[in-house]
């Protein structure tokens, strides 16, 4: 991790309405530089809607979202993404009428795509060098978020917001991700926040994590010390790892 | 930045299928027609005089699907810039009689480049306008777009009666655009040349700008799903004021032909010529340009044949046209993949 010691992102008390429905009601949360934090919690519980609302696709009714101590609530989706946060949202969001290599242009904001890291990204996902050419609507459901998640990191950035990147996944594919992540963490000044429902997938890589209820943050803490305490992951996400394992 | 230990799994290729059948409906329905006209001579007339009207029809409704497209933005004030393009060409072309008036083909080019260029740089700049006045306060409200850019189009249609008239006003055509090319037994006349000259012209740029540009890139994937367009960096709605200018410059460059095409304009012929631009997008699925081109020589042509083989069923036949082809692809002949 970043010797750093200030949080790279904050949420104070973000509260996010979505027409009638008030879905985030006062979120706090810390994410730490270099660190790859996890956001748990049962369907419903609002860990999407804080992606989106960091991301600013949805503005927070009151709270402040603070990335490097700038205040970021009401900013514009695109000056928030210029700031340095990348963002896989949980439909991927790939162009399907566009190719997998015309995708990846559109991500390297910056200009030519870097070739150097053209190729980590294809040693990561060889299926997007295999599939190139073609139109990105045709790839598989993992072809794709592989797509999404190289279309994050085809330029450096700060901040990655994934949300549910093993939705739906096949578990060779699932393994191909975890790798994919590895290699992300290996550079200490890269961040992430990862929207999970896989646990197993979460305590293998989560190094904090955060659990949300009901539109808030119900605990923070080591993802180690979640991992090992049954009774913790019982109450905070209903679920038993032995059911899993 | 390493290698990573764990090689990826082994992924089949996905198949990917080329869409080619609406591609066949512009010659199939041309085949179709030839031996119920009979007449070959006639039969190329049609087909040629049709293509022309498509190829206007195209440049008109091309920026308007895209506009949709882009920011689901229903612009039913398009027609007005079709009226002020071809109104502001015919303001200058008397002044340019000179070059209009002479036999020289290259003259007569010069003039007429000089009056879509003047056309375009109007209706961009209106198009501009329109957007900041008219279309902003709206976004993402249907139902008010409807009625605020209908309103624009009175609003302009009124402006042009009184500045111009209520009466119909000549656009003759340059000299050397008048009269016919005879090929054998076939006279096909020249200015419908020119104008599917003009019309491959702007498909194409089009299709270069779409398919090889950033620019373009941002809009095809703007028109799919803007909001991860804005998640990636980019400012969508500049994108968007930019495509509207542009859409509306290219109505106004579509007013230019349709005004030489008719040689004769009125205040209310953006109004009329809506009726088939609005067709034309729907059959093509909203926001495909491919499409919108395949639509709009697909109405045209049809009703030249229909004009010719049936009068009485001309009027219909666009609306049945649209029937048949949405009951085949409800989403249009190239539907855009919106997220």
């Amino acid at each position: 991790m970043s010797s750093d010691p200030a949080p790279l992102l904050t949420l104070s008390g973000v509260n996010t309405h979505i027409g009638p429905y008030h879905i985030l009601q006062g979120v706090d949360l810390a994410v730490p530089r270099g660190s790859l934090t996890m956001l748990l919690g049962r369907n419903g519980a609002g860990k999407t809607t804080t992606l989106r609302t960091i991301m600013g696709l949805w503005h927070a009714s009151a709270g402040a979202v603070r990335f490097d101590g700038a205040d970021i609530t009401a900013w514009a989706t695109p000056d928030i993404a210029q700031a340095g946060i990348a963002y896989v949202p949980e439909n991927m969001g790939i162009f399907a009428d566009l190719t997998v290599r015309e995708n990846l242009v559109l991500a390297a904001r910056s200009g030519p795509i870097d070739e150097t890291r053209l190729r980590w990204i294809f040693s990561l996902f060889p299926a997007l060098e295999r599939f190139w050419s073609l139109a990105a609507g045709v790839l598989s459901g993992g072809q794709k978020q592989m797509l999404s998640i190289a279309r994050a990191i085809i330029e450096p950035r700060r901040l990655f917001l994934i949300d549910e990147p093993t939705k739906g996944l096949a578990p060779a594919i699932i393994a191909n991700m975890i790798e994919a992540f590895r290699e992300l963490k290996k550079n200490p000044d890269t961040t992430i926040l990862v929207v999970e429902q896989n646990f197993l997938f979460a305590k293998s890589l989560g190094d904090t994590v955060a659990v949300m209820d009901n539109g808030r943050v119900v605990h923070a803490g080591a993802m180690a010390a979640l991992a090992e305490d049954r009774r913790l992951q019982q109450r905070l996400l209903g679920l038993s790892l032995d059911q899993h394992q | 930045m390493t290698a990573p230990a764990t090689p990826a799994p082994v992924l089949p290729a996905p198949a990917q299928r080329r869409d080619f059948a609406p591609l066949l409906l512009v010659p199939l329905l041309a085949l179709t027609a030839l031996p119920l006209i009979g007449d070959w001579s006639t039969w190329v007339t049609l087909t040629v005089a049709g293509l022309a009207m498509g190829m206007i029809i195209f440049v008109v409704a091309s920026g308007l699907t895209l506009v949709f497209g882009l920011m689901d933005v229903l612009n039913f004030g398009h027609g007005a810039f079709i009226s002020v393009g071809a109104y502001a060409a015919a303001a200058l072309a008397p002044s340019l009689s000179g070059l209009t008036q002479t036999d020289s083909l290259a003259l007569n080019i010069v003039a007429l480049l000089a009056l879509i260029a003047l056309a375009m740089a109007v209706t961009g700049a209106l198009g501009y306008a329109f957007e900041r006045i008219i279309i902003m306060p709206v976004y993402g409200q249907h139902l008010k777009q409807i009625l605020v850019t209908v309103g624009g189009l009175i609003v302009t249609e009124q402006l042009i009666i009184a500045v111009f008239g209520p009466v119909q006003i000549a656009l003759p055509l340059p000299a050397a655009f008048r009269g016919s090319i005879v090929l054998g037994d076939v006279a096909i006349e020249r200015y419908r040349v020119i104008a599917v000259v003009v019309g491959l012209v702007v498909f194409t740029a089009m299709l270069l700008v779409l398919g090889r540009t950033k620019i373009g890139l941002l809009i095809r994937a703007g028109v799919e799903n803007g909001e991860m367009v804005e998640a990636l960096g980019y400012h969508i709605r500049r994108l968007f004021v930019g495509v509207f200018i542009a859409g509306s410059a290219l109505a106004g460059l579509g007013g230019v032909m349709w005004g030489f095409y008719r040689e004769a304009l009125t205040p209310a012929m953006g109004m009329d010529v809506m009726v088939l631009v609005f067709i034309v997008v729907v059959i093509g699925g909203l926001g495909s340009v491919g499409g919108c081109f395949i639509g709009a020589l697909l109405v045209a042509v049809t009703a030249n044949y229909t004009g010719f083989l049936a009068p009485k069923l001309a009027l219909g036949s666009n609306i049945l046209l649209m029937a048949l082809i949405l009951l085949w692809r409800s989403r249009g002949l190239y539907p855009v993949a919106k997220r």
